[in-house]
């Protein structure tokens, strides 16, 4: 097990956010539930934010001098407000095209389909 | 073989967590499930974020993702899952196309992630280290508490690369998007400091922003049907 003696780095982190922003693009591809799409949102959004924070951090590399600091945590700050105002939005507009077509399928919604 | 790195052990679980979750929140076809596999991805998520010193982001990720957006998201899916709706099926075809943009997004970021040999492995924190890290804690948690910090109260960098990373990160991140970067100080000259600009501007947009959306997710969500003659 050499794995667990070594010390993690960012390209450990950078995988994983790799693996949640992958996750997430073929989420908002396959999802016909609108809802399912903006799940899709937040895991693209969460992928970004695991690589600002990772190049923020300076225990996970071993130049630490040249690590972003605190405006990586800033970022991703701002990010995870972002996101929570878009999913307020996205899900009042997803409820809105509930109560007027009864349905959340996204493929449905072509009726502006040139 | 040493003794098992345990910030590494931790690491490869809750990232086992996220990613497997988050999979599975693809995979999943059913509505309710997946909210439940993204809640599970993204509490580990924050694991990770306090894994890599982040406290603060790490509390707010559980506070405002899973604790605020995402009961929004259960609503949604209470309010919108019926019948058919709970479980739409996806076509082979939009699969196969999903996959093929899934293979390409893979071979370029995961390799990209790699590129840089300084990024393999962690800063080495020797013994010595260490104690001088639990030293600055001291001092920086002093000078926190003790009102506004000063250049000299926050130790710098040594010539031998020790991190000046402050464990605790709230006061820095609150200055921070006050504009005043406190975490920076030593970098900047003194005649500097006073312009020296943190993200106000940022905060003050993003709060002008929220304001909005509240206003226009109550407009697009409101009920618009009347009660009925009597």
């Amino acid at each position: 097990m050499q794995i667990l003696t070594q010390s993690v780095g960012v390209s450990h982190y950078l995988v994983v956010g790799a693996v949640l922003f992958i996750s997430g693009v073929v989420c908002m591809a396959v999802k016909r539930n609108a809802l399912g799409v903006l799940m899709g949102i937040e895991l693209v959004l969460n992928g970004a934010n695991v690589n600002f924070v990772a190049f923020g951090s300076k225990f996970l590399r071993s130049d630490s001098a040249y690590a972003l600091g605190l405006d990586g945590q800033l970022i991703s700050l701002f990010v995870i407000v972002l996101a929570a105002a878009e999913a307020a939005v996205a899900l009042a507009i997803t409820l809105n095209f509930y109560n007027n077509h009864s349905t959340v399928d996204v493929d449905r919604a072509d009726e502006l389909k040139g | 073989m040493g003794p098992i790195n345990w910030h590494t052990f931790f690491f490869y679980l809750y990232a086992l967590v996220a990613c497997g979750f988050a999979v599975a929140v693809v995979i999943s076809t059913s509505i309710v499930r997946m909210a439940l596999y993204l809640i599970v991805a993204l509490g580990a998520t924050a694991g990770l974020f306090f894994l890599a010193g982040a406290d603060f982001v790490g509390a707010m990720q559980l506070m405002i993702y899973v604790g605020g957006t995402l009961v929004l998201l259960i609503f949604g899916v209470m309010l919108t899952a019926q019948g058919p709706l709970v479980s739409l099926r996806t076509t082979g075809g939009d699969w196969i196309v999903a996959m093929l943009l899934a293979g390409c997004l893979a071979a370029l970021l995961i390799p990209a992630g790699l590129t840089v040999s300084s990024w393999h492995t962690g800063h080495p924190v020797t013994t010595a280290e260490k104690d001088a890290q639990d030293v600055q804690t001291v001092l920086v948690s002093t000078t926190i508490a003790h009102g506004v910090p000063t250049a000299g109260g926050l130790p710098d960098a040594d010539s031998n690369g020790i991190p000046d990373k402050q464990p605790i990160t709230a006061a820095p991140l609150g200055m921070g998007l006050l504009g005043a970067r406190v975490d920076k100080l030593g970098d900047v000259p003194e005649a500097l400091r006073p312009g020296m600009s943190g993200y106000l501007l940022p905060f003050e947009v993003i709060s002008v922003h929220l304001l909005v959306v509240l206003v226009g997710a109550a407009y697009l969500a409101r009920s618009k049907r009347r009660a009925p003659n009597r």
